[in-house]
Order: C-alpha cells, then structure tokens, then sequence
C-alpha cells in the first residue's frame, strides 16, 4: 500500500501532537504534578469551556487589533514599497529609518506609544503594525526590483508606457515576493497584539488574551492561562494557514505542474 | 534605379561601455532583404551588443545604425516590424501561453479580437497550437523557447533577431527548432540576425556567416553560404555541410584567445 505524500504532511504532525499530549498527560498523572505548576491537557480543556465565553471575547479583542494592525501593515507597506523603489535616492534616504523602526523592540517603545496614542485599542494597532510592517515593505520592495531584465527590456521595446510596466511588469513579478511578506507578517501582527496589550496592560471590555495570560497569572489560574495561550496558538495557526492557502490561490499559475 | 536600402546598415558604428571598456571598434555591416546571418566568435566579442545595437537596447558610442535607410523612428510603421528573441524564454510566469505570445500586440495598442485572431496562427508556427492555455511552468525548456518565437512571430516581423536563442537546449531540442527555424524563415522571407556559440548552428542555418574576433570587438571573416540549399536533416549529413563547418572552424581557430597552446589542458 502506498500513501501519497500529502496524507502523510497533514497525519505525521497530527500524530506527533497526539502523542506529545498524551505523554504530557500521563506525565501529569504518574507524577501527580499539580495544576497551578503544569496542568495537565485536560485540566486546560476544561478551563476552555468553563471560561469559553470570556476567553472568546479576548480572542475577538486580540484578533480585531492583529487583523487591523496587518491591513494597515498591507496597505501602508505596499505605498512604502512603492515610494522606495521611484528612486534609489529616496531608498538610500528613507531605508535606514526603515531598518531602524525594524530593530527597535517594541517591548522598548510600546509604553511609548502607548502615552502619545491615548485611545487604547489604536495604541495597540499601532504596536502591531510597527512589528508587522516590515516583511511586507522588505519584500514588495524586493520583489519589484526582481522584475526579469530580458522582459523588462521586451516591454522598454515595444514603448510600453508607465502604467503598462507597473500593471502587466513590476506588480505581477512582485507578486510572489509579497505574498511570502505577506504570511511572515500576518503571524508578526498577533505576536504584536499580544506583546502590545502585555505592555498597556489593559483591561475591560476590550482586554485582549495577553491580559487574561497576566490575570490568570496573577490569580495562579494556570489552566486558564494554558488555555489562553493554546487559543492565541491556535490563532496563529490559523492566519498562517489561511495566508498560506492564499499564497497557494494566488500563486496557482507561478507553480502550475503539468 | 537606385538599389533598395539594407534591411540594417552599420556605418561606422563602435561602442564604449561607461566603464571604459571597447565593446566595439568601429565595424561596417548591411544586412539585406531576405538574408540570415549569423554571428559568431569567441565570448566577449561582442557579438551579442551588436545585436543590441540593432535592436536599439544599446546606443551606438559612434557612427550610426540605420533601420532601412532611416534612423530607428522607421521601426513601428507599417511592414516596419522588428522582433527580439533572447537567450531565455523571457515569458511572464503569470501568464499562459496564450497571453505571453499576445503581449506584443497589447503593448503596441493592437485591438484585442485582431490581435486574439493573430495568436493561433502563431502558435501553429511554432507547432504549439494545443497548447495555448498552458501556463511556462507546465512547459519544457524547448516549448518555453517555442513560445518565445511565436511571440516574436505574432507581430509579423520584417527583422527578426535572435541572442543565442537554443543556447541552452539540449542538441536534440537544437537542431529541431533550427530546422523549424530555417523553414520559417525561408517560407517569410525573414531578414533574421543570429548570434549562437555554435558553429554548427550557424553553418545550418545561415546565408551568410559573420566571424567575429575580441578585444576589441570586431569582425574578423565573411563567410557566405548558397542560400538555395534546402536545410534539412539530409543537408546536415551532407559534404557540403561538413565543409562549411571545417571552414568555420579554421576561421574561428583564426580568432581563437586560446591559440598556441595557452590556457589549454
């Protein structure tokens, strides 16, 4: 019997995880490891759904910052993008300030941040889109230089206008470049929601899951705060799933296979 | 009744890099109506920036290229074509057959139903009519080059020049598409500019063959061949052929950087 590769991407990590929680389980068991030290899977599942709806409403929280903080992220990276590449002048100026916003750590002027943007939730999507911003500015920027030279030089041929370049030329050859930028970034954004309401601290209605990591810690609810994070993990994976799927959409024709 | 123009006039023309090297000294070429001439010669001499001097992708540092009879402006008017095959495929992997052979036509303004009803016929000449909704990845190396010609075919050309098209194609693939090549052109009446590394190539496909020497960049030796031999897989087998290549070989030896011995094993 064979199995096709596929099959075996999607069952090997499965089985792997399956198996690392129910070592964990049993570990937690033999040994009778208390739940505020490691709970054990079950004890987190449990936390789950006794706190299912408070949990959910953080994660909706979490995601409404992370899913604003990539679409300005995308929109603000792309204009970049664009503006670097008119001219290597303007790259040369600007790129350096661009490198520096990169290797600032966030936990560093999140506080920042948060004292000049009073309104909490847009202080937040500030944090976030300052981590998630970059990949997408590298690699549009990167992928509209990466434009063929013998086709660049076929369009130069036959007078191709401006519009015509950027629209049939650099856009098209960007794209791939872009979406690689654009499933680093969508996983960047979440970690910056998360270290953003770490830093604010903020609760009521809008408090995020990284508030309910600091409240069940301060509580000794770690089950809950298990819970928390497997939510934020599950979240993660999602985003990466879905920017991959539309990496894959997009990118059909690029890979296209006989 | 004065002569026609050449199809390419060459008067004087060299070229300097802006780094100072001598791409070119100052040479004298006119390709006429009809011919297929090959360039040849050791790497760096310059055969593939005279090709981009006539395709005007480089500007001449002396001397003037002329595009029957006028400067490059003739190029675009009507039965003025000219089209350029490079040494890669050079296709837009987002775009399938069809679309990559109609590119031309869009940037030149053709209305889309004429420049559609121009795509098929352009294919069958290259004999990949089945597969116009493919996209390049689905292609081999020789179908992606295939493409690349019917592209350069579909605007009708009147000059076509070709840098080291099958370059990288296996002989097998080669000598196939030289062969559709040579068909092609004779059928049209294709004035064609072909810079190959093969002397094999350019003895089967050429009327006349131009050798050229480096350092700098120059024609060494004309060498013309009786256009009216059929060039076929019987004319590749035949004396006539292999005296053609012993020539090119003594004349290319003539040229050679790597005379008398040096750099050799």
């Amino acid at each position: 019997m064979t199995v096709s590769p596929r099959a075996i991407a999607v069952a090997a990590p499965i089985a792997v995880g399956v198996l690392v929680l129910l070592a964990w389980q049993a570990a937690c068991r033999l040994w009778h490891i208390p739940p505020y030290l490691m709970p054990a899977p079950t004890d987190i599942g449990a936390s789950l759904a006794a706190n299912g709806p408070a949990l959910l409403h953080a994660l909706r929280s979490t995601l409404a910052v992370t899913m604003a903080a990539l679409a300005i992220s995308v929109a603000g990276g792309v204009l970049s993008a664009f503006l670097l590449v008119q001219s290597r002048l303007i790259e040369t100026s600007l790129m350096p300030y661009v490198i520096i916003m990169q290797v600032t750590p966030i936990v560093a002027i999140a506080p920042l941040i948060i004292i000049l943007v009073k309104a909490t939730m847009p202080a937040l999507v500030v944090c976030a889109t300052l981590i998630a911003i970059f990949p997408i500015i590298s690699n549009t920027l990167q992928g509209l230089r990466s434009v063929d030279p013998g086709l660049e030089s076929f369009f130069r041929m036959h007078k191709a206008s401006r519009l015509q370049m950027l629209l049939r030329l650099r856009i098209p050859s960007a794209l791939p470049m872009f979406m690689a930028g654009l499933r680093i970034s969508s996983g960047l954004a979440l970690v910056g929601a998360v270290v953003a309401e770490f830093v604010a601290g903020t609760g009521g209605s809008s408090a995020g899951l990284a508030y309910e990591i600091l409240q069940s810690g301060f509580q000794m609810d770690i089950p809950r705060m298990f819970a928390a994070l497997a939510l934020i993990t599950v979240a993660g994976l999602v985003l990466y799933g879905a920017t991959a799927a539309l990496q894959r959409l997009v990118l059909r024709r690029w890979q296209a296979q006989g | 009744m004065l002569a026609p123009a050449p199809t390419i006039h060459l008067q004087s023309v060299e070229k300097v890099f802006p780094n100072g090297v001598r791409g070119l000294a100052p040479l004298d070429l006119a390709v006429g109506q009809g011919e297929l001439v090959s360039l040849i010669g050791p790497s760096g001499c310059g055969k593939s920036t005279l090709l981009k001097l006539i395709a005007n992708l480089h500007q001449p540092s002396g001397g003037a290229v002329r595009w029957w009879g006028e400067d490059f402006s003739a190029i675009g008017r009507e039965g003025r074509r000219l089209s350029f095959v490079f040494q890669d495929p050079t296709l837009m992997p987002w775009s399938n057959v069809a679309t990559n052979v109609r590119l031309p036509l869009d940037l030149d303004g053709v209305p889309r139903a004429q420049a559609e009803a121009r795509i098929m016929p352009a294919l069958r000449q290259v004999g990949l009519e089945h597969a116009a909704k493919r996209y390049p990845a689905q292609l081999s190396g020789g179908m992606r080059m295939r493409v690349s010609i019917a592209r350069a075919l579909v605007t009708r050309p009147d000059l076509l020049l070709m840098d080291e098209p099958f370059g990288a194609l296996d002989e097998f693939t080669r000598n196939r598409l030289d062969e559709d090549m040579a068909r092609l052109c004779a059928r049209d009446g294709l004035t064609t500019i072909f810079v190959t590394h093969s002397l094999y190539e350019a003895a089967f496909l050429s009327s006349r063959v131009i050798v050229m020497a480096a350092d700098p960049g120059r024609i060494h030796a004309e060498y013309v061949i009786d256009p009216g031999m059929p060039r076929d897989e019987a004319f590749r087998m035949s004396d006539a052929f292999a005296r053609i290549c012993r020539d090119l070989t003594a004349l290319l030896s003539e040229v050679s950087p790597h005379r008398a011995g040096e750099d050799g094993l």
